[in-house]
């Protein structure tokens, strides 16, 4: 299994009564609640955790993008990739971004990516999202028209780097007399593209018909388990064996001596991760049309974003792995064996956890848990070919 | 009083669901964001002098969502070409928030067939420095109460709105508003331009407690519509056909007369 160090660069300065107040880190969230001077030492120190995860031995350093909140403050993760592009040597970079529908101009994407890949001399692993609802509140972009510019924005950006230029682009939301970018990726034919998603069933079946890494955000393992399946009984309606190499858990993981200890560490910080900067009303998180009625009767149904949730909840569920380094190994093995994956974006700072202690876990899951994971790989598979 | 008759209607590719009833010069009467709803008081009040007319947008409630249908002046075309096909002259053409906006829209395009409009808290131009609620990101019960000045009527309403079986219009519903006026929010930069070319008596209602298009928007419109008239309801939000419907149904005929007399 590989690991990539995922970072949300979280405002972790931000005054969660405050949030609370507001109902939401998001949107209206005010930013006179950002602190320049605090803000600037975040930015050092995060990516200094990036810089520090490349000489851990972690394969790979992983920004989001996310606007106009306290949750991240990535709006433009290029420019802190720019930055980590030559002081990480090693590890792969990876932008769990760009959230395409976003963009008026798609060919600024295939550019800004094609600069990263230059500059990494093609260690970039290429990110396509949708972006959550709230950042159609927050860009002015109408969400009943994100899948439609999703899918010409990619369409555009992939040819663009696979299709000698200049040739013209007539869409229903872009049009281009001449795309020609330079430069072109360094990568051939083009930087490996990762797909990350909440779960909706469209995407994961477009994600395994393109044959693109499928990256599952925030969800109880079981849930997990359920979209790999379904990623991969689409691939084999495509014609393919998914590999595990094309499944990826984003997840959170914490380490210290003892699980005591290890949950009475995490509580609070994790627990302002869930309870304040991931909140959201529902018009917020699903403005119309961001997903199908479908989708959206059975969110509405499930309520998800109401109750808060203690670290308890989210270890039971499967949501984060938090414990002695036993008990993490053995999960991590239960869950990569359960769901199927050959992937670990993990996240090791987390919500208001402050550097000292995200540099502490880095250094446990470098030394304790990486290693037994190296040469490890699902075991499903072989158990379903013994059954 | 005649009941109301419920059809459909095929206007090219596009089936539409249909409420009408009465007789006399037509007023079709374009619902907004929120569709189509009953049958209200003030349309079988109008019903009597008038042959009231009241479709349901396409990509709204149960009407068709036709893949042509992008922006509020798709709408505009489609409702000159519903007037072409029941062949209506002389139309009052009347039009509560979004479907205010289409009206507008649709007069600036082509008035031939039409003989009065009238904008009730209407969308489709923006005021600059004007408070208004996000519609978008309020919560249902939130919204329906921004929508009326009485809150025993607005939980009236709430109490009607949670029926499981209306979930699927109404999501549909609010995914073709989101479609037509999610940004720029509920205008078109363009429309400002052309409203003087709206020559047919206007009349322009609004609630004194509009809190999505306060009054200060009907007072906009009518410095871009020559001529036009406006009149403010008292104790009234959003909807003075739903909330005060005695006293709108009382002023467009009084504004139907007026204009008939001078004519």
């Amino acid at each position: 299994m590989k690991f990539f160090n995922f970072h949300l660069m979280p405002y972790r300065h931000a005054d969660l009564d405050a949030i609370g107040k507001n109902g939401s880190a998001w949107v209206t969230f005010s930013n006179r609640h950002y602190d320049p001077q605090k803000g600037a030492e975040l930015y050092h120190e995060y990516l200094d955790q990036m810089e520090f995860a490349d000489k851990l031995g972690f394969d790979g350093v992983c920004l989001n993008e996310h606007h106009q909140t306290a949750y991240g403050m990535m709006p433009i993760p290029g420019v802190l990739a720019g930055a980590l592009a030559r002081s990480v040597k090693r590890a792969k970079l990876a932008i769990l971004g760009r959230a395409l529908p976003l963009i008026n101009n798609p060919l600024m994407v295939a550019e800004e990516y094609a600069i990263l890949d230059n500059l990494t001399r093609g260690r970039l692993i290429a990110g396509f999202v949708r972006g959550i609802g709230a950042e159609y509140h927050a860009m002015g972009i109408n969400p009943a028209y994100s899948q439609e510019r999703y899918a010409e924005a990619h369409d555009l950006i992939v040819r663009a780097w696979t299709e000698p230029g200049p040739f013209s682009h007539v869409g229903k939301h872009y049009q281009f007399r001449y795309v020609n970018p330079w430069p072109r990726p360094y990568q051939k034919p083009h930087p490996p593209i990762w797909i990350p998603s909440q779960g909706s069933g469209s995407t994961i079946r477009w994600a395994a018909r393109m044959r693109y890494t499928y990256c599952q955000t925030l969800s109880p393992i079981a849930a997990v388990a359920r979209f790999f399946q379904l990623y991969r009984d689409e691939a084999e309606k495509a014609g393919y064996q998914a590999s595990h190499d094309q499944l990826a858990w984003s997840n959170t993981i914490y380490v210290a001596e003892t699980d005591e200890r290890a949950v009475r560490e995490a509580r609070p910080h994790l627990e302002a991760l869930m309870n304040y900067f991931l909140k959201m009303p529902t018009e917020m998180l699903l403005p119309p049309g961001y997903t199908d009625p479908a989708s959206m009767k059975r969110v509405r149904a499930a309520k998800v974003t109401g109750k808060p949730q203690s670290i308890e909840d989210v270890i039971k569920a499967g949501v984060v792995i938090v414990g002695s380094p036993n008990t993490v190994r053995e999960k991590l093995a239960e869950y990569q064996d359960l769901a199927g994956f050959n992937t670990s974006l993990t996240k090791t700072q987390f919500g208001t956890l402050p550097d000292d202690m995200a540099r502490a876990n880095m250094t446990a899951i470098a030394q304790e848990i990486l290693p037994h994971f190296r040469d490890r790989s699902p075991q499903r598979t072989r158990r379903e070919a013994a059954e | 009083m005649a009941a109301h008759s419920i059809s459909t209607l095929a206007i090219r590719d596009c089936r539409i669901r249909l409420m009408r009833a009465g007789a006399g010069a037509p007023l079709v009467f374009l619902h907004g964001g929120g569709g189509l709803g009953i049958w209200l008081p003030c349309m079988a009040q109008l019903a009597k002098k008038f042959d009231v007319i009241a479709p349901e947008h396409p990509g709204f409630g149960e009407s068709d969502s036709p893949a042509w249908l992008d922006t509020v002046g798709d709408l505009a075309n489609f409702y000159l070409d519903f007037l072409d096909q029941l062949d209506l002259c002389g139309v009052h053409l009347v039009g509560s928030s979004l479907g205010g906006w289409i009206a507008a829209d649709l007069a600036v395009r082509n008035a031939t067939r039409l003989a009065s409009l009238t904008l009730i808290g209407a969308a489709g131009i923006h005021v600059d420095g004007v408070a208004q609620v996000d519609t978008f990101l309020t919560n249902e019960e939130q919204r329906i109460r921004d929508l009326f000045y009485d809150q025993e009527l607005a939980e009236a309403v709430i109490a009607g709105s949670e029926r499981p079986e209306l979930e699927d219009a109404a999501l549909r519903n609010r995914m073709t508003t989101a479609k037509l006026s999610w940004q720029p929010r509920n205008h078109d930069p363009q429309l400002r331009k052309w409203l003087h070319r709206i020559k047919v008596p206007t009349l322009l209602v609004w609630g004194d407690h509009d809190r999505v298009f306060p009054q200060d928007y009907a007072f906009a419109y009518q410095r871009l519509i020559p001529g036009a008239k406006v009149v403010v309801i008292p104790e009234c939000g959003h909807l003075p056909h739903v909330e005060k419907g005695d006293a709108f149904a009382a002023e467009l005929e009084a504004f139907i007369g007026a204009m008939r007399i001078a004519a």
